[in-house]
């Protein structure tokens, strides 16, 4: 049964996320937060794993949440489920529409759509930002999580101004953590 | 057979040795399958790239896919997809089977920690310049903010949005376009 459930619900993820790299971010976050399969530090724990290791991060991330909900089997039925709406919809396109990309329909969808997964990626962000740096349910200064802050905008700074492979700030971040007892 | 074989293999080596997947595959399908095996042009890369972009799911996989079903129909598609999955399959499997042990250290605690804050940073930048290609006018930053007021304040599902969106971004380039063909029939131009 829980094959089943697993199954469809990559399915659904990978029918409906577009884009590529995190846009499959949002969804993953509302299938944790219905299902409770992983917690939200999990949840940024397991984006660290993906992007430091090699594969498309949408695949690691459907590997690592199926195998915590059921083993290897578990991820194999999360990853044949987020990889079949593809398989079917691409074998379509590519036997029945020539240069489909250039097509008025799909280009004004795209237009729409691009926007809208940005806007769904930074939603996650500032609800997962809003959970690390800051303690909600104190006031005044015990709202802000100093030390947590001070590291994003290092970090933020980092990342921006030199546009390194992300292993770098991951494993910098790592460091940090260590050595101020995060 | 050999074919289907070479093609579940060579999509397993970029499956091993991409990280990220997406933008950093291009290069090195360039290489394999344009100039070595001369599969493809590089222009069909390109396209097939641009298809994979265009179609819902993970960027790298469908252009995997493509390739195969190109090459050798359904099963091709099937085995090319297989051999992009399996390396993550495996190596995510491996870690997620350790990881669970190591996270009772305190040292690993602290640095996931400070790691769980660089993954907040990394999804920032991410947005960021997906913003700077994917919103290009006022309709876009409009449906920009509706996304992300509708999720982190309504909690309406992902779903809803991405297709909302897309009926939006539809409907606005009719729009646009039958605005311009009616500048066009316009003799004075006055168009900006």
């Amino acid at each position: 049964m829980i094959y089943i459930i697993l199954f469809l619900e990559f399915f659904k993820i990978g029918l409906f996320s577009v884009g590529g790299g995190l846009a499959t971010l949002p969804f993953l976050k509302e299938l944790i937060d219905k299902y409770g399969w992983i917690s939200q530090d999990e949840l940024l724990n397991m984006i660290a794993i993906s992007e430091s290791t090699p594969g498309p991060i949408g695949i690691n991330t459907a590997t690592y949440v199926g195998y915590q909900v059921s083993g290897v089997l578990g991820g194999i039925i999360a990853v044949a489920g987020i990889v079949a709406p593809a398989l079917l919809i691409i074998i379509v396109i590519a036997h029945y529409f020539d240069k489909f990309y250039e097509r008025p329909l799909v280009k004004g969808a795209f237009y729409g759509v691009r926007p809208a997964v940005t806007g769904l990626i930074a939603s996650v962000a500032f609800g997962l930002g809003r959970a690390q740096l800051f303690n909600p349910g104190f006031t005044g200064l015990a709202f802000f999580n100093i030390k947590a802050i001070l590291l994003f905008l290092l970090l933020f700074f980092l990342i921006y101004r030199y546009k390194k492979h992300p292993i770098v700030y991951i494993v910098t971040a790592a460091i940090i953590g260590v050595i101020f007892k995060f | 057979m050999q074919e289907i074989w070479q093609l579940f293999w060579m999509f397993f080596r970029i499956g091993s040795f991409t990280f990220g997947g997406g933008y950093a595959m291009l290069p090195i399908l360039q290489r394999e399958l344009a100039e070595e095996k001369k599969w493809l042009s590089p222009e069909e890369l390109i396209d097939f790239y641009a298809i994979g972009q265009s179609t819902p799911g993970i960027i790298a996989v469908n252009t995997a896919t493509l390739v195969g079903y190109k090459r050798k129909g359904i099963a091709g598609a099937i085995f090319a997809t297989a051999g992009m999955v399996a390396p993550s399959l495996i190596i995510i499997s491996l870690i997620a089977s350790v990881f669970q042990r190591f996270q009772e250290y305190a040292l690993v605690q602290h640095a996931f920690a400070g790691i769980q804050i660089a993954v907040i940073a990394l999804i920032l930048d991410t947005v960021i310049k997906m913003g700077k290609t994917g919103i290009r006018d006022y309709t876009g930053l409009v449906i920009f903010i509706l996304a992300f007021l509708l999720l982190s304040f309504l909690g309406i599902s992902p779903i809803i949005v991405i297709v909302s969106s897309a009926l939006v971004g539809i409907l606005m380039q009719n729009r646009q376009k039958n605005r311009m063909t009616e500048t066009n029939y316009s003799t004075d131009g006055d168009n900006k």
